[in-house]
């Protein structure tokens, strides 16, 4: 322990204490903008610099330690001086139209200057230009970057995807794809992290919110909403509403008050998706000769993106199941096309997604119905909803809980927790245990693939077989177990990927809580209402029974693999062969 | 009235010539991976601040210069744009009145033909190809990337044990690079922006010397797989030190009588003790290597025998063969190569050269070797033959400096012609030409012969030190490309078509410095291992101290003194003393630690493992 005064408290703090903790330890709150604990302690910004006594410079407080007897100073008059020239020298850089910006009021920069009472700047303003497409899922604005490099560590250090980096050096460094020169050429697996990570609005998605608004007002539409598991744990957030308060079922009410026509569930497809990826691992398990495996899933599309892009050699072993969001899409213009005895065309599907390569995989080429059309034709990010809701004035907490519209608004607690990571998993070892044994498991059976560590590995016994199962979350993760696999140092029978950190409760199009991580709270959430739902089990949904028997014949039936199925060559990343 | 007055500088004056210098530091420290545009431009603005405004092209033209150049890194410029740049900078060459202007423009000229590519990124695509990602000069401008402020900070606190333990996990050789490495990582350290660079080899030298037990990296469990080292040489014996701990089994074969290679038979004990030699093989061998002497392979055992009895061979062979100068009397008796003379002295057999008059043809740090070992051999004097200026030597400036305290002369500018024999073959004397300095091609001059008389210098003994070269043929035989008589290896030290053989060090680069020999040897081992189908991980888990505070008041740099020429050239004892504790601590505490302060912290910092 070592004892150090922090604007005249003293106080013991253990060695190796950033001044930044201590001094939060002491009760004083130091600003900080760049830092982000154990991800970007680099110093950068300048901000929470403070005056320590034996020294003229100023030290940063967020990756500087305590030393014995030290006696610091956060708010001496060269330090707050010091720290409001560096916000001041920022701001002369950034492009303040606050109000027509996505990050105003959630602004780490909007709310260090206002807190320092800084009210006007003696520089030049001095913007950089602005360029790149806006048409792409995620959009840079680079007159609002703030060369915090925050995304730059997300993207390499959690995703080791490596898509932005520093470019130029002295005055002329900002922060640019590399490898590319432009984002929609380069191998971004739009995982959307960085934009979790930004502080300010440089990086944001694309807004789909006013197409939405077209379709819901175009009377020769019939708008069908599809909500990922994953929203129900977080969407109410921005409203400072508890996930027991923001449910699913009043978020269906919000969008009836906006005037979708159909609010369904994507928990149904992910029912759906397990009885397809289920049924063909179970077949690929008992061909093991004409298979190779780990079998991935193919669920999350920034993982398909970023193993097409990275890890070509492996797509094959990707599961051929279309992801829930797309399985949604093709059921919507397919078989409910059918049941509403309408042209698919009059169908314009959303989908609600904690997700920006969502919006990338409704845009494929070969994600489309019997006429050409997307299957999907606009995914929202949570984040896009949040807004859509707000721009039409709804009082969330005013709203009643409404119940979802049937056949697709339900979906059992297998669904439910496909948007924790080890979800997608558990939900298919449920199914895949009656369908070899021909009777369930205990539900909770396979829990041991729940938790936020970044790489999991189980066994289970399926058929006098053990399997041996893998679950990462987190790009990084998947890249090492990549290159384990590759080296042959690690061995799977079924491997599940999930891009973001946490998996989708963690995703990209999240609501954004400037240094905290969000899937460690929200996943808990998907799993408690798992537990107290009486279906768990994807077979037993009745719906997804029904649509075998009226529409889909069975698993793995010709029908479903046209439908549902889905051949991931017949896209292509930028520079894939 | 006075018609003449002695000019004195006034304050502002002084204070520009201390802006010089500190302008001149810095751009000795700048680190790699600048846009080489923006200097440019950056440059020109210093020469155009430099122009005294009288003529057109200089006081206009650079001015002009500046705003296309700024308009290049701006984004806004054309193609078009760089053939403007190029036009006006060769016009404002030709038509400047003085250096100021012409030189000004040769430098934008040089750059838009020297650095095209990166004009027409910026015209292109808005970029600079430009790259920081080695932020910490001394880090990496050292081959074997050794945590440099990382060991510092440990002999700041006293803790040397930790300080050396650290050092071998990027070279397993602290004691020999603590007294001959030629510290690449000086050049560009940071600290110069300040005052002067850290003397990072001194500290190195006085850890080692502080190092109370010896601490190799702990063995993992044994492997199974066997592999040949052929060369107990710096590169050679780094890479079995790696092999050993990542727990393969690993026989070095040498072909003289002692491990070493150059460190031994070409690195004279007065700057490298023996013992201290003998003692740093002893401490690697713990890792559990054998090394075999007096096997040569290709002559008493076959390269594809050894090959078939190992899981891989790693060739480290070093450069030891001599060059010749290839001029006449060149056969005569007591016309010595350095490498003859350097591999007797490294089994002890010292040359007797009581009463001679010695000459030795060179400019490297092997002549200065040889010459110092002359003198140490009782010599009656040892003239050094060097065809260009002393300042266009390749040896250190202070190897040069400390061969004349010892006693040698310098006779620069004078090309050998022949050697005279006596009648019984001997060395009569060497014939010389003077030369004057001439041209300046690829940045060093070119000496030219004098309109003078040739000029005998009779002596005793002639020293050849011109370079050396490798004895590769057998390697080529046995199907190892070989280009130019060096082995022709990746820079992963893998050989193309050649599964399982890799090759690094002096007989890869040609006759190089111990500290890229050792890193040769460190990428070998890392590749090999994973040629074996490992993924074994160096790494240290020594804890780093916190970083210290400091405000950079400018300080001394603390120099190596040496013992006073008149005592050490009667021996071979070594040469250099150490510093003192005060030093230490005071020179240690200069570090700006850049893998802290600076952008290090973020991109390219700390390697934990490799």
């Amino acid at each position: 322990m070592v004892n150090v005064t922090i604007d005249g408290i003293n106080i013991q703090v253990p060695e190796k204490t950033t001044i930044l903790d201590a001094a939060s330890q002491a009760g004083v709150h130091i600003p900080t903008l760049c830092f982000m604990k154990e991800l970007n302690e680099i110093g950068a910004c300048r901000v929470c610099v403070v005056e320590v006594e034996g020294y003229d410079r100023l030290f940063t407080a967020c990756n500087n330690t305590v030393a014995e007897g030290m006696v610091i100073h956060t708010n001496s008059k060269k330090a707050r001086d010091a720290r409001k020239v560096n916000v001041k020298l920022i701001l002369s850089q950034h492009n303040t139209n606050c109000a027509v910006c996505v990050r105003s009021g959630n602004c780490t920069l909007q709310k260090v200057a206002n807190d320092l009472n800084v009210h006007s700047l003696p520089y030049k303003k001095l913007l950089p230009e602005n360029h790149g497409s806006h048409k792409f899922p995620l959009i840079r604005d680079y007159d609002k970057c703030i060369k915090c490099m925050r995304c730059i560590q997300v993207c390499d250090k959690i995703q080791n995807t490596n898509i932005w980096d520093v470019v130029n050096t002295g005055s002329r460094v900002t922060v640019d794809v590399t490898g590319a020169y432009n984002l929609e050429d380069s191998q971004c697996a739009l995982c959307g992290q960085c934009i979790t990570h930004c502080p300010v609005g440089a990086l944001r998605e694309r807004d789909d919110v006013d197409r939405v608004l077209e379709a819901v007002e175009d009377p020769n539409k019939i708008t069908v909403v599809q909500i990922a598991p994953s929203i129900r744990a977080a969407w109410g957030e921005p409203f400072g509403l508890d996930p027991e308060f923001a449910t699913v079922k009043r978020l269906a009410a919000a969008l009836r008050r906006v005037g979708v026509d159909y609010v369904f569930d994507t928990n149904f497809t992910a029912d759906l998706t397990i009885m397809e990826e289920g049924s063909e691992f179970v077949e690929k398990l008992s061909h093991p000769e004409k298979n190779k495996f780990p079998m991935f899933t193919s669920c999350c599309p920034g993982w398909v993106r970023y193993v097409k892009a990275h890890y070509p050699e492996f797509v094959d072993q990707l599961s051929s199941a279309k992801s829930p969001q797309q399985m949604f899409g093709a059921v919507a213009k397919s078989y409910f096309a059918e049941k509403l005895n309408v042209d698919p065309s009059k169908i314009f599907c959303i989908s609600i997604m904690p997700c920006l390569a969502k919006k990338a995989e409704c845009a494929y080429p070969s994600m489309v119905d019997a006429q050409g059309d997307p299957e999907v034709d606009c995914s929202l990010t949570t984040r896009e909803v949040n807004r859509l809701i707000r721009s039409e004035q709804i009082i969330v907490k005013d709203l009643p809980e409404e119940e979802l519209d049937m056949p697709f608004g339900i979906g059992s607690g297998a669904g439910n927790i496909f948007g924790a990571t080890g979800g997608v998993m558990e939900a298919a070892l449920r199914s895949a245990y009656y369908l070899v044994n021909k009777k369930n498991p205990d539900p909770d059976a396979f829990k041991a693939v729940r938790g936020m560590d970044g790489w999991k590995e189980a066994e289970f016994e399926l058929g006098g077989k053990t399997l041996k199962v893998a679950v990462t979350n987190g790009l990084g993760n998947a890249n090492k177990l990549l290159t384990y696999l590759k080296q042959g140092r690690v061995k799977y029978d079924f491997v599940e990927v999930m891009a973001c950190p946490g998996g989708c409760v963690g995703g990209g199009g999240q609501p954004i809580h400037d240094g905290v991580e969000m899937a460690p709270e929200r996943a808990p959430i998907l799993y408690s209402q798992d537990k107290s739902m009486k279906l768990r089990f994807s077979h037993e949904n009745p719906s997804v029974a029904e649509a075998y028997r009226e529409y889909f014949e069975a698993p793995l039936s010709e029908k479903s693999h046209h439908l549902l199925h889905t051949d991931h060559h017949a896209w292509k990343m930028p520079g894939e062969k | 009235m006075s018609r003449l007055s002695i000019v004195t500088q006034n304050n502002a004056m002084k204070t520009v010539e201390d802006l010089y210098k500190d302008l001149e530091r810095r751009i000795t420290a700048s680190q790699p991976g600048l846009c080489p545009v923006d200097l440019a431009a950056s440059f020109l603005h210093l020469c155009h601040a430099q122009s005294c405004g009288k003529c057109v092209p200089c006081r206009i033209g650079l001015g002009q210069l500046e705003l296309l150049i700024e308009s290049v890194l701006d984004g806004t410029a054309t193609m078009e744009t760089l053939k403007v740049i190029e036009q006006t900078a060769e016009s404002i060459y030709f038509s400047a009145d003085c250096a100021i202007g012409s030189e000004a423009a040769r430098m934008v000229l040089k750059g838009i033909r020297g650095f095209r590519d990166d004009y027409e990124e910026h015209v292109l695509h808005g970029r600079c190809s430009g790259h920081q990602d080695q932020p910490v000069p001394c880090v990496s401008q050292c081959p074997a990337h050794v945590d440099i402020p990382g060991y510092i900070s440990l002999i700041h606190e006293g803790r040397y044990n930790d300080a050396v333990a650290l050092i071998r996990k990027d070279n397993p050789f602290p004691a020999v690079c603590g007294m001959i490495c030629e510290h690449p990582c000086e050049v560009r350290c940071r600290r110069t922006m300040v005052d002067d660079p850290i003397n990072i080899r001194g500290l190195k030298k006085f850890a080692v010397e502080h190092e109370d037990e010896f601490r190799i990296g702990d063995r993992q469990p044994a492997t199974g797989k066997k592999v040949a080292v052929v060369g107990g040489g710096p590169a050679g014996l780094s890479a079995a030190y790696y092999l050993s701990l990542m727990g393969h089994e690993v026989v070095v074969y040498e072909q003289r009588k002692k491990a070493g290679g150059m460190l031994r038979y070409g690195i004279p004990a007065y700057r490298l003790p023996r013992e201290a030699l003998d003692a740093e093989i002893e401490c690697l061998k713990k890792s559990g290597f054998t090394i075999r002497t007096d096997v040569s392979i290709g002559k008493d055992v076959s390269i594809a025998e050894l090959r078939d009895q190992y899981d891989a061979m790693f060739v480290a062979i070093g450069a030891h063969t001599d060059k010749k100068i290839g001029i006449e009397g060149e056969d005569a008796k007591g016309v010595i190569s350095a490498v003859e003379m350097l591999r007797a002295i490294g089994d002890d057999d010292y040359p007797d050269f009581t009463g001679m008059d010695i000459a030795v043809v060179g400019g490297g740090n092997v002549a200065m070797d040889v010459a110092r070992s002359a003198i140490r051999c009782n010599a009656k004097s040892v003239k050094i033959l060097y065809r260009r200026r002393i300042s266009d030597m390749t040896a250190l400036p202070e190897e040069v400096e400390g061969a004349i305290a010892d006693g040698c002369e310098v006779v620069e500018l004078h090309a050998p012609l022949r050697i005279e024999k006596n009648e019984d073959d001997t060395v009569a004397a060497i014939w010389v030409q003077p030369q004057i300095v001439g041209p300046i091609r690829d940045g060093r001059p070119k000496p030219v012969s004098a309109d003078t008389e040739e000029v005998r210098i009779p002596c005793d003994r002639v020293l050849v030190a011109i370079g050396q070269g490798i004895d590769s043929m057998k390697f080529g035989e046995y199907g190892i490309p070989v280009e130019r008589g060096h082995i022709d290896a990746f820079d992963t030290s893998d050989i193309r078509d050649k599964e399982g053989v890799f090759a690094g060090g002096d007989c890869v680069t040609g006759p190089a410095t111990v500290i890229r020999a050792i890193a040769a040897g460190k990428v070998a081992a890392a590749n090999i291992d994973e040629y074996l189908g490992f993924f074994h991980e160096i790494k240290s888990d020594i804890d780093l101290p916190p970083v210290r505070f400091d405000d950079h008041k400018p300080c001394g740099r603390v120099n190596m003194k040496e013992r006073s020429p008149e005592e050490r050239k009667h021996d071979f004892k070594l040469m250099e003393c150490g510093m003192s504790h005060q030093e230490a601590c005071q020179e240690s505490g200069r570090c700006l630690h850049c893998d802290h302060f600076g952008y290090g912290i973020f991109k390219g910092g700390r390697e934990a493992k490799w």
